[in-house]
């Protein structure tokens, strides 16, 4: 291969200056053989990235977890790249790379690990002995492109059905209709579909009796009033109470990571709304900032705040439904109606922005579509002032009923070291007292510029996971009243020629603006190699986009590390010896979007 | 002899062919007020007010498949409903609608009520059983439980009322109130009665035997078409059923004071009661949430139990001293 010739011959890598994570980290195992990342792969966020070879990856794991100081103790995200087809591939590159994404909550700061694999030996040693909630991403990674992880509890499928055969995400796999055979489900393959769904307590390690009673296994889902989209979770049962469960995903995988490889970096825009469907343009937010950091557009301040205001519009849109979806699963009825009138509210104003209402699309690459429509304040503010009256009213009915309080006060709960072991983020890891905002943290997109608090919980319970999203609600209606009292004056828009759709301004007098014009608009912006990973603070936790260009009009990869992922891989930890009821309402209080686990 | 007779039936008729209208009506009415309360409309499309709601959802049912799932046990499956509505119907025959009408002057009146709801709990948890299906079993275990708990104060609950009229029949339980309301001294055991009843009738914040959220529908999840309707029916004849006993063990049924009284007849005024009570009902639900099974129980054995058991004690005490 084109890589391992480029390798011998050259080593014009560029030597990362020595930063101190490294000095520490073979101060403590100096055999290591950290290769800070090659200039080609032009990694643009500020995370270091090393590679490594496979033998090694676990003595360093155990380095990074285990034995630092200040230790790099959640895994954020594993995942990875076939390489195959890569037009700029790395020096150390071979056919696949798997990349490890840490985070240390001490040192806020994260470091990204990765492994070269040969199509020969397509096999690593699993991590999930350090990492609890490495589990389903190895699993989602030898689903995705059949890499073998040693030693893994249970390697199987976890979005593509048993059955299914190959690996969606290798380059070799079409990613349209068009390139394949019809599909078809004869009924003999239907009946054997429906038998692979048959849950086998023994592929998981349960017993079918205890001593002196037969357990009961349910399975709750994937169509139940609770499970809030196609999930399914099968508990093992002694009358009522859960003995153990397993939550089986993927009945909503749509290969939203696969499409985009094949849209265009504007046309997938549309596509990231879809994921956290809920979330809106906040979906947009983590995917435009990661592409304008590859191409290296500023964007301008008015289009910055326009952004801050209609993300956090749609926080309080997502946080509102949970509120009353969540009493709702306890048996209150009438909250949700109440907040439903709310967010039409709050939706007849997104409306007025951007035309449409819970899936906008409206950010661009460079800034967003539109100007906001004249008028626009008198909304917002009249917003502004209408809802923390209600979310006092709700207080009352829901927050402080007793019944409710029984239901929810130290049910679900868990601590910050189960958080963090697990992956949650968000105000799942906020609720159990930890104070780790991403919109704090490490500003991004202009929140240095806000004033507002970060909402704590104490227990981690399923109150106060509720509590504390009701806290942010309030913290949101502050932020857009700042945005509404300081909106910047200016354009909507980057002028950088890879600005999606560009500014037209002189596009009828020069040939020279015209062309890029021309050229953007048929075939999208080609943006420049490279490699980057942009987190936001999104509705349910960090969301980040993993974006790879090969310098082309499409991402090469398109990694996407949802909150809702890891948050669903936990239920077995926090629902043991739970009675149904209260699964219910920790399912409820988790706050999960299902397209967003499966994407 | 004869005639008596027939007159009997022509009057069991009568009251039966308007109770389960009015049974109907209130699916309406429930829907209309909870649409009210929630800041919505309900159902407001057919007929003026959306009326003929009930109607045109019974001719739906009527046109379902009634279909009997392979699984169950056949027998078991289609006679369960059937129970639960006739226990419903049965209790109504004790009930005094005014001073002239009423079936029957059952002497044990009170008893054959708490007879009959007892009973009643066969339906819900023989539909568990013959259903056959995870769901319906728990929908009927918790209804077994909680019925059973729940009706040992119940029965409780109203001895206060019998130990001061000094009657089992509830004709004569009325009339003794026409000095004053039972619930001037009995309201413990009015609240007692209450709470039991909406957990007799499944409704919220008790219905966890059919808790949507956790059950998918609990006991009845396999059924469908008609028999699904008589479940349906027979929660709402139990709400009616609860409101009526309300009224007549603590609220003086017909009975009015004076002036109010002269202005409507004594069946209109019961109507006005129960269908205050009805309301209420309907309200709980639109504004409480769930307890968990072992809560539910719980304040069932640790406190309602307790409160029954004191309240009986203390109106005996009174009783004997004289002061009541």
């Amino acid at each position: 291969m084109a890589t391992q010739v480029n390798m011998k011959a050259s080593n014009d890598w560029q030597m990362l200056q020595a930063v101190p994570l490294l000095d520490e980290i073979l101060a403590l195992s100096p055999k290591l053989k950290l290769q800070p990342v090659s200039a080609v792969e032009n990694i643009v966020d500020d995370i270091p990235s090393y590679w490594l070879e496979k033998k090694q990856l676990i003595r360093l794991m155990q380095v990074l977890k285990q034995e630092l100081a200040q230790p790099f103790d959640m895994c954020f995200d594993i995942t990875a790249i076939d390489e195959s087809e890569r037009e700029h591939p790395s020096l150390f590159s071979q056919a696949f790379t798997v990349s490890y994404h840490l985070r240390s909550y001490q040192r806020n700061q994260d470091i990204r690990i990765k492994v070269a694999l040969n199509p020969t030996d397509k096999s690593l040693e699993s991590v999930c002995s350090l990492w609890q909630n490495a589990n389903w991403y190895e699993r989602e990674v030898w689903d995705m492109f059949g890499i073998v992880f040693e030693n893994h509890p249970h390697l199987t499928r976890i979005l593509m059905p048993e059955t299914w055969k190959g690996h969606p995400l290798l380059k070799t796999h079409p990613a349209r209709a068009t390139e394949m055979d019809p599909f078809t489900l004869p009924p003999y393959q239907q009946d054997k579909e429906q038998a692979a769904l048959q849950f086998n307590p023994e592929a998981w390690g349960m017993k079918r009796q205890s001593k002196d009673s037969d357990f009961m296994f349910l399975n709750l889902g994937p169509n139940h009033p609770s499970v809030h989209g196609a999930f399914r979770i099968v508990l093992q049962m002694e009358g009522e109470e859960i003995v153990d469960c397993v939550p089986d995903i993927g009945y909503h995988h749509r290969g939203a990571e696969k499409m985009g490889e094949r849209q265009s970096w504007h046309s997938y825009i549309p596509y990231t709304d879809r994921i956290d469907y809920l979330g809106g343009v906040m979906n947009n937010f983590p995917y435009v900032m990661a592409v304008e950091k590859l191409a290296g557009i500023t964007v301008p301040d008015r289009a910055k705040v326009i952004r801050i205001m209609t993300a956090e519009m749609f926080r309080i849109l997502s946080h509102l439904l949970f509120y009353g979806t969540f009493a709702q699963d306890l048996g209150a009825l009438s909250p949700i109606f109440y907040m439903f009138i709310d967010r039409e509210k709050l939706f007849g104003i997104i409306e007025a922005f951007t035309g449409a209402r819970m899936h906008p699309s409206w950010f661009r690459i460079g800034g967003v579509a539109q100007d906001l429509p004249k008028g626009w304040e008198g909304l917002v503010r009249e917003y502004v002032n209408y809802l923390p009256k209600r979310l006092d009213e709700y207080e009352k009915m829901v927050m402080q009923n007793s019944i409710l309080k029984q239901r929810t006060v130290g049910i679900g709960a868990y601590s910050t070291q189960e958080a963090i072991d697990w992956g949650v983020t968000g105000p799942g890891l906020r609720a159990t007292g930890l104070s780790w905002d991403l919109r704090k943290q490490r500003p991004y997109g202009g929140y240095d510029q806000f004033d507002f608090e970060v909402p704590l919980g104490q227990n981690g319970d399923c109150y106060d996971r509720c509590r504390v999203r009701i806290e942010e609600m309030r913290q949101s209606i502050r932020i857009i009243e700042q945005c509404l009292n300081n909106m910047p004056e200016g354009p909507y828009k980057a002028e950088h020629p890879q600005t999606t759709p560009p500014l037209k301004d002189r596009t009828m007098r020069d040939i020279d603006t015209l062309i890029p014009h021309f050229l953007n608009v048929s075939w999208g912006p080609v943006i420049p190699v490279g490699e980057v990973s942009i987190s936001v603070e999104a509705t349910k936790g960090i969301m980040a986009y993993h974006l790879i260009s090969d310098g082309s009009t499409m991402s090469y990869r398109t990694r996407i590390r949802t909150p809702s992922f890891p948050h669903l891989q936990m239920l077995p930890l926090i629902s043991k010896g739970q009675m149904v009821a209260d699964l219910i309402a920790t399912l409820g209080s988790v706050d999960y979007v299902m397209a967003d686990v499966d994407r | 002899m004869m005639v008596e007779m027939l007159w009997k039936l022509f009057e069991i008729t009568i009251i039966i062919s308007l109770l389960i209208p009015i049974a109907a009506m209130l699916v309406w009415v429930e829907r209309r007020m909870i649409g009210i309360w929630q800041d919505r409309c309900g159902p407001n499309r057919v007929g003026p007010f959306g009326i003929l709601q009930s109607l045109a959802d019974l001719l739906k049912i009527l046109g379902k498949e009634d279909w009997i799932p392979p699984f169950s046990d056949r027998l078991v499956f289609v006679l369960a409903p059937v129970i639960g509505a006739m226990c419903v119907l049965m209790s109504f025959a004790v009930v005094p609608f005014s001073p002239s009408i009423g079936v029957s002057d059952l002497n044990i009146g009170l008893l054959f009520f708490l007879a009959m709801a007892s009973l009643a709990v066969y339906s819900v948890v023989l539909a568990g059983w013959a259903s056959n299906s995870k769901y319906a079993l728990l929908g009927g275990m918790r209804a077994a439980a909680q019925t059973v708990s729940y009706e040992v104060f119940m029965g409780l609950s109203v001895m206060g009322v019998v130990l001061l009229t000094g009657t089992f029949n509830l004709r004569e339980i009325v009339l003794a109130q026409a000095d004053g309301w039972l619930i001037q001294s009995q309201f413990v055991g009015f609240f007692i009665f209450l709470v039991a009843g909406i957990a007799e009738s499944h409704r919220l914040p008790f219905d966890l035997p059919e808790a949507e959220t956790e059950l998918t529908a609990g006991f009845h999840t396999e059924y469908s078409g008609l028999k699904f309707a008589l479940f349906f029916l027979g929660e709402y004849l139990g709400v009616t059923l609860i409101s009526a006993m309300s009224v007549v063990l603590f609220f003086g049924g017909w009975l009015m004071p004076e002036p109010l009284a002269s202005w409507l007849p004594p069946l209109l005024w019961f109507i006005i009661k129960i269908m205050f009570f009805v309301m209420f009902f309907i309200l709980l639900r639109t504004s409480l949430p769930r307890p968990r099974f072992d809560q539910l129980l719980k304040f069932g054995w640790v406190v309602m139990l307790p409160l029954a058991l004191l309240n009986l004690l203390v109106t005996a005490v009174l009783r004997l001293t004289g002061v009541l």
